[in-house]
């Protein structure tokens, strides 16, 4: 017995097929499983854009997400040209599953951002976004933006949602970052998170370039300009200068601001 | 060796035999995912499962494992295994799956497991092994859930998300410690075990690598 269990042939019929039954364990459960995790997938999405929205009541079940998130109009923007586009032209069905990070990846579908303006460290930016658009009684209710950009150890990737005039910030959120648990990492405190909601992007004359400023020592009744100035996060000025420029980026001219100034004017 | 009893492979690893405690492994998990309870209580139960399955497979074919392949053949069982943990947690605990991220693929990396195929399957029966596999990942999961009831009670101020002592930054009177939810608090946490546990059971202390013998000649001063 132990010496035919150690022949060439049989090491190999013993490989052949142990790779067989385990190739068949690993592929159903990735097939079987796989509805249930695309669904969780989306969900997460869902609840990282509402969260960002302040629009996400206390325990939402997965229904009332479904249901709160269906008011909202998904829609994908050229960056450049600030117009909406049909997900066709990025290769996709259902504007859901663009992924606009993959693209920013795809030389094709990217431009890379000169590195004098790319303070937030981003590197590359998609041509194409994806943003919430949320209108009641044709009127423009709220947008949410994706937002994403480098602070102290990792990329933040995030959503800041605007109100119906385009300039007030209503809610801002990161839902995935690596930034230092009770320094950086407090970036998900939702007392700091508060701070930023009714603060101004723009200033009355120039809507194309944002003023956001994360500051030391806080922000009082008698802080200049403090409609744009948010107190910063102790401990981590890399973090608090990183959302800062990923801010300020992406609601520039290189970011959302066309697409922003033609919804403002109603031309898209 | 006597016989090797049900109990003994069960209950051995958890305290006398600890597999982090004792046998110093699986450390990188240890420090990785024992920042709130919820994780480590995910993560311990997959790791559990991996090593009592894989334990169990390796110990149901280990007559037909061809020595010259016999690793290979391990870890293609526990890297499958792994594999379909991971994607339960995708599909039914989402949330804590994210958190665990790569860890749970990193089980596969796991000296436990591994050394557990190796060391204690190939030679034992399919029962006994797999118990050997519960009872290895309970010897680590006691020892993660430790170190993340510290991490946690005092780096957050909560237990399993519920917060006991309320931090400052959410209008409390805890000051919140910042380095216990950073990874090399794991490793002062871990060591006062060992120390706590091998007081308490001596004969777990190794013995010296080296005697400093004694000075022969006057040195300089």
């Amino acid at each position: 017995m132990a010496k035919s269990k150690e022949t060439v042939s049989r090491t190999l019929l013993v490989a052949l097929v142990l790779s067989i039954v385990f190739s068949v364990v690993v592929s159903t459960a990735a097939v079987v499983l796989r509805p249930a995790q695309i669904k969780n997938q989306n969900l997460d999405i869902k609840t990282n854009i509402l969260s960002a929205a302040g629009m996400l009541p206390q325990g939402a079940s997965a229904e009332e997400i479904e249901k709160v998130f269906s008011q909202f109009d998904v829609r994908l923007v050229n960056l450049d040209t600030g117009e909406y586009v049909e997900p066709a032209s990025v290769d996709v069905k259902d504007p859901m599953k663009y992924d606009m990070y993959k693209a920013a990846s795809n030389p094709e579908m990217s431009i890379k951002i000169p590195s004098s303006e790319d303070k937030a460290g981003i590197k590359r930016r998609p041509n194409v976004a994806r943003v919430f658009v949320l209108t009641e009684n044709n009127k423009l209710k709220r947008v949410v933006l994706p937002i994403s950009g480098y602070g102290l150890w990792s990329t933040l990737y995030g959503f800041v949602s605007l109100e119906g005039d385009l300039n007030t910030i209503e809610g801002l959120g990161f839902y995935a970052h690596a930034e230092t648990p009770g320094l950086g990492g407090e970036v998900d405190n939702p007392r700091w998170k508060a701070q930023w909601v009714g603060k101004e992007l723009y200033d009355e004359d120039n809507r194309g370039s944002p003023q956001i400023r994360l500051i030391k020592g806080g922000v009082g009744a008698n802080t200049a300009d403090k409609e744009h100035k948010v107190d910063a996060l102790s401990g981590a000025t890399l973090t608090s200068r990183g959302v800062q420029h990923l801010v300020n980026y992406w609601m520039g001219d290189r970011g959302y601001a066309p697409f922003l100034k033609k919804l403002r004017e109603g031309e898209v | 060796m006597a016989e090797i009893t049900a109990k003994q492979v069960l209950f051995e690893p958890i305290f006398s035999n600890n597999p982090i405690g004792l046998q110093i492994l699986g450390i990188c998990s240890a420090l990785a995912v024992t920042t709130s309870m919820n994780v480590t209580l995910v993560m311990s139960l997959s790791v559990i499962a991996v090593t009592a399955f894989s334990n169990l497979a390796v110990s149901l074919v280990r007559t037909q494992i061809p020595a010259s392949i016999r690793i290979i053949v391990q870890m293609t069982i526990i890297a499958s295994l792994v594999i379909v943990v991971d994607q339960i947690l995708k599909a039914y605990a989402y949330e804590i799956s994210k958190q665990l991220s790569v860890f749970v693929g990193l089980i596969i990396t796991n000296c436990i497991v591994m050394g557990r195929a190796e060391g204690f399957a190939m030679k034992n029966g399919p029962w006994l092994s797999f118990l050997d596999g519960i009872g290895n990942g309970l010897g680590y999961s006691v020892m993660l859930l430790f170190v993340a009831f510290f991490r946690e009670l005092l780096g957050a101020g909560s237990l399993f998300g519920f917060t006991l002592l309320s931090p400052v930054s959410e209008g409390g009177w805890y000051v919140p410690n910042g380095l216990l939810l950073l990874p090399p608090s794991a490793f002062f946490i871990i060591g006062l075990a060992i120390w706590g546990l091998r007081s308490w059971m001596p004969e777990q202390v190794e013995e010296a690598d080296y005697k400093m013998s004694r000075h022969t000649h006057k040195e300089a001063f």
